[in-house]
């Protein structure tokens, strides 16, 4: 069993930069920081080492951290510019018992992250649903679409903080 | 939606051999709901299923930003509409644990029995409906009949047959009937005999047990990589449960077993014994309840309910192990009365993506046979 | 006989010939065929812990009255993809093909549709008519579903009949005449003259054939369990998977075509085993028309020990349909195939050897 100071020390030796940071200070959970696009890299090590062996994906979620900056122009509306999202991934080791938080954000224009999808076949339908309702682009996965929402569904993202709903959608009256 | 039907030709040397989409669409007897299932036949060899999903999403997730934390649990007993009791307990403990605040006693005791209460009625509906789609009628009716005593316990205690609303975040709503305890524990003795009668007429009938076995065989690695929980994972072999493995609650005080899927009649992993472990399960079930019946303390169950649920900003991923498997509440709190992004992991939402892999090579009746031993409710699929 | 009585009450031999032959049609099998639905539904309704209908009547007597109304005053659909001539003629043809089968079986001794001597095999050559219309009823509706159901239907009867054949050819030998009429009259006396104890008369032979017309009365009454398309044999109307199957697109009187055909074949598939291994008409404890010296009573008691075994027969066919799950399509044909006809192909075997020595 390791705790996750020791595996962010082995991460760190291992991928260097890649591994941003280690947060112990937010309350209940500790997580590892890490670069979006080296994330596939970091999970293959993290399933096939031996010492680690996550062989499970507990759970993969997308979250909109509403942390861009708000401008109020001379009419009262508020934009908000910038900020990210974020898909936090927590992983457990059935052998070892052991867990971990990880932690990967993009930037809200262009959010890009590596697919899983490939490590653990979990992944597939989580990623799916990162992207219906959060717009994260997963590279390299195996069928990215729509899985919640209807597949020509063209308004945006629904879990975005700065989502509207649209008037009509195929000639139905949407909010009712 | 583009629903495509398009013939796709394969060319052998000698034969030229269409495929067959065959669609089962949201409306259909046996998918246990709003499920489309788009087949693609080979004759009667299935060569690929795809599913759709998403016809009964509520945007629960987007709810319950915009909820305070007590108001949430209305929300997620719609999810998992037959194991309501413990989407909530599942929410409660997560929220207490956001809390750091500890419940009484008795409130313990009184989820624990509710749960694996429920626990009995999400698995007889599970397999009375699947007798009822292989073509068995009469174990429905049986299981439903034990069910509504079920039922009636939950609706004397908190007013509801399906839909509960009774634990909340520090206790529960309202303390038990007088009679209660007395009334389950009748209900315990009543319904073991009922498993064996069940057992009798379906469980190790002929026809059954050549329907069943050897259909939709789900090796070990391949579940631990799909991230399959629940009765499932335990069919294919593995000795995974949460109420032992990652204690929550008062578990760790009763002594019951775990069963695991042994493949006598068939594989290990296959339809039989992911239908058998949810028989086994019910038995264990009512062990805990018997025990958790004579240990009950007395004591006040809504003494720990906050005024204002106000967490500090952080985050916790807490998980239960429900009727269908692990139930996972990812809550991340930032500092205000409303959550700031609550995240189901939903067992039933899991398991189904592993459908095309066991349905590879069957046929058409078997992907009934499948998908009623995986266990899904939709409302837990699409939240 | 009952022809002569209309042929003396009404002097013309065309209205006697229509009268008799329409007789068991409206007086028994259509009435039996209302109560067989009413029937089905008290019987699985007692068996699953409940009641069934209680409302229309007394506890739920004039159920099938309502629900024959109710059929009578739908809309008939025909979708416009559907192929007209043949989605019209299917159901008439099943309908056709159960009741015609009711002209070679003899109700009672003093009354027989028609009296040919090859009553079974005409029988068995009949329900070979509602294929035909089966396959017709499923390509019609223009729907996949039915089209699967229609020809795992085919396959099921087509197969199914050859171990009907095999049993029959067994009894043709022992008794040496296919006619049902004197099959049943060779059944007299008590019930130890039955077929399924041996034949009649007293000697080595009838104690040998026992076995092997109990093996024949098993497999000819899974066979025949089949051919009407019951469980554990129902995939074509298979509810859970192909939603009603070949018969998902009809409504209103042609769906109650499809539906009061199916329980007149119960019925005429029970009296089939019936004519065959347990006597027909016979009584199995002697007549009170004897015993009273009445003979006009004897046919009465004929019928009614005839409609009894008969029901019973149907009542053990719907106490398996509601027990037992359902068979898988090439689990069905490999039960057909490789148990049933090896199976009736030796017991064949043996007891033409009987016989012969």
């Amino acid at each position: 069993m390791k705790t996750t100071e020791e595996i962010f020390n082995l991460l760190k030796e291992k991928f260097g930069d890649s591994i941003i940071e280690l947060k112990t200070d937010i309350p209940i959970e500790q997580f590892i920081v890490v670069n979006p696009l080296e994330i596939d890299k970091i999970c293959n090590f993290l399933i096939s080492d031996n010492d680690l062996a996550f062989d499970s994906l507990m759970n993969l979620s997308g979250v909109d951290d509403a942390n861009g900056e708000k401008k109020t122009d001379e009419s009262g509306n508020t934009q908000t510019t910038g900020g990210t999202l974020s898909v936090f991934y927590h992983l457990e080791s059935t052998s070892l018992r052991h867990k971990l938080v990880l932690k990967a954000s993009t930037s809200i224009e262009n959010p890009e992250v590596s697919s899983v999808a490939e490590i653990w076949r979990v992944a597939d339908w989580h990623e799916r649903e990162a992207y219906d309702l959060l717009g994260i682009k997963f590279l390299n996965h195996p069928d990215l679409r729509r899985i919640l929402m209807p597949y020509d569904w063209e308004a945006g993202h629904p879990l975005r903080k700065d989502y509207k709903n649209p008037e009509y959608y195929q000639g139905m009256k949407v909010p009712y | 939606m583009a629903a495509d039907i398009e013939n796709k030709t394969t060319t052998n040397e000698k034969l030229k051999t269409e495929e067959m989409i065959l669609n089962m669409g949201p409306q259909h007897p046996s998918t246990h709901g709003v499920l489309r299932l788009e087949l693609q036949l080979e004759g009667e060899l299935i060569v690929n299923v795809k599913p759709h999903i998403g016809y009964l999403h509520r945007c629960f997730e987007k709810h319950a930003e915009a909820m305070t934390y007590p108001q949430v649990i209305p929300y997620t007993d719609r999810m998992d509409y037959l194991a309501s009791m413990y989407n909530e307990f599942g929410y409660a403990v997560a929220v207490e644990k956001l809390l750091d605040i500890k419940v009484p006693e008795r409130v313990e005791y009184i989820r624990v029995i509710m749960g694996e209460l429920q626990r009995i009625a999400s698995h007889l509906v599970a397999l009375g409906t699947y007798g009822a789609d292989i073509g068995a009628v009469t174990p429905f009716l049986f299981c439903f009949r034990d069910r509504e005593k079920i039922l009636s316990l939950f609706e004397m205690t908190c007013g509801a047959r399906l839909l509960y609303n009774y634990i909340w975040v520090g206790g529960v709503s309202h303390d038990l009937h007088h009679d209660f305890l007395r009334l389950t524990k009748d209900f315990v003795d009543y319904f073991r005999p009922k498993i064996k009668e069940l057992n009798d007429l379906l469980s190790f009938n002929k026809i059954f047990i050549e329907r069943t076995a050897n259909v939709g065989i789900l090796p070990l690695d391949t579940a631990i990589n799909y991230g399959i929980t629940g009765p499932m994972l335990r069919a294919s072999g593995m000795k995974w449960d949460l109420r032992k493995d990652d204690p929550y609650s008062i578990y760790d005080k009763f002594d019951f077993d775990i069963p695991v899927g042994d493949g006598r009649m068939g594989t290990v992993g296959d339809s039989w014994d992911r239908y058998f472990v949810r028989v086994l399960e019910m038995e264990q079930s009512l062990r805990i309840i018997e025990q958790a019946i004579a240990q009950i303390p007395e004591g006040d169950v809504t003494s720990a309910i906050p005024k204002r649920i106000k967490p500090v900003v952080g985050q916790v991923y807490s998980r239960v192990e429900g009727p269908r498997g692990e139930l996972g509440y990812f809550i991340i709190s930032n500092g205000t009365v409303n959550p700031f992004r609550v995240k189901v992991r939903a067992p039933s939402f899991v398991n189904l993506a592993v459908i095309n892999e066991l349905c590879k090579g069957h046929l058409v009746a078997d992907v009934i046979t499948v998908l009623g031993s995986i266990d899904i409710v939709l409302g837990d699929v699409d939240r | 006989m009952i022809y002569d009585f209309f042929y003396n009450l009404t002097g013309s031999q065309i209205l006697a010939y229509v009268i008799g032959s329409l007789l068991p049609l409206f007086i028994f099998i259509l009435p039996f065929a209302l109560v067989a639905v009413l029937l089905e539904r008290k019987v699985s309704a007692h068996m699953q812990d409940r009641l069934g209908p209680m409302r229309v009547g007394f506890h739920g007597i004039l159920q099938t009255v309502a629900d024959i109304l109710k059929l009578i005053q739908k809309e008939d659909i025909v979708a416009s993809p559907n192929d007209k001539p043949l989605f019209n003629l299917a159901p008439v043809l099943v309908f056709a093909g159960s009741y015609t089968a009711f002209a070679a079986i003899p109700f009672t001794s003093a009354f027989i549709g028609s009296n040919i001597d090859l009553g079974i095999i005409f029988i068995i050559a009949i329900t070979g008519l509602v294929v035909a219309g089966i396959l017709m009823a499923g390509w019609a509706s223009n729907n996949k579903y039915t089209l699967l159901g229609a020809m795992r239907s085919a396959a099921q009867i087509i197969s199914y009949e050859i171990p009907t054949i095999l049993v029959v050819l067994t009894l043709i030998m022992i008794t040496g005449t296919a006619s049902l009429n004197k099959l049943s009259e060779m059944q007299s006396g008590h019930f130890w003259n039955w077929m399924i104890l041996g034949g009649p008369g007293l000697s080595l032979t009838k104690f040998l054939f026992i076995p092997f017309m109990i093996i024949g009365f098993v497999i000819i009454y899974i066979s025949t369990l089949a051919e009407v398309n019951r469980t554990p044999f129902d995939i074509p109307e298979a509810e859970s998977e192909l939603v009603s199957g070949y018969h998902t697109e009809y409504s209103g009187m042609k769906f109650a075509m499809f539906f009061l055909a199916e329980y007149a074949n119960m019925f005429a598939v029970s009296a089939i085993v019936v004519a065959l291994f347990f006597g027909g008409y016979q009584s199995p404890v002697g007549y009170l028309g004897n015993t009273f010296h009445l003979p006009w009573l004897i046919p009465i008691e004929q019928f009614f020990w005839f409609t009894f075994k008969g029901v019973f027969f149907v009542v053990v066919q719907m106490w398996l349909r509601w027990t037992l799950p359902r068979l898988r399509v090439d689990q069905l044909m490999a039960v057909c195939w490789k148990y049933l006809i090896p199976i009736a192909f030796v017991n064949l075997l043996i007891v033409g050897l009987i016989t012969v020595l």
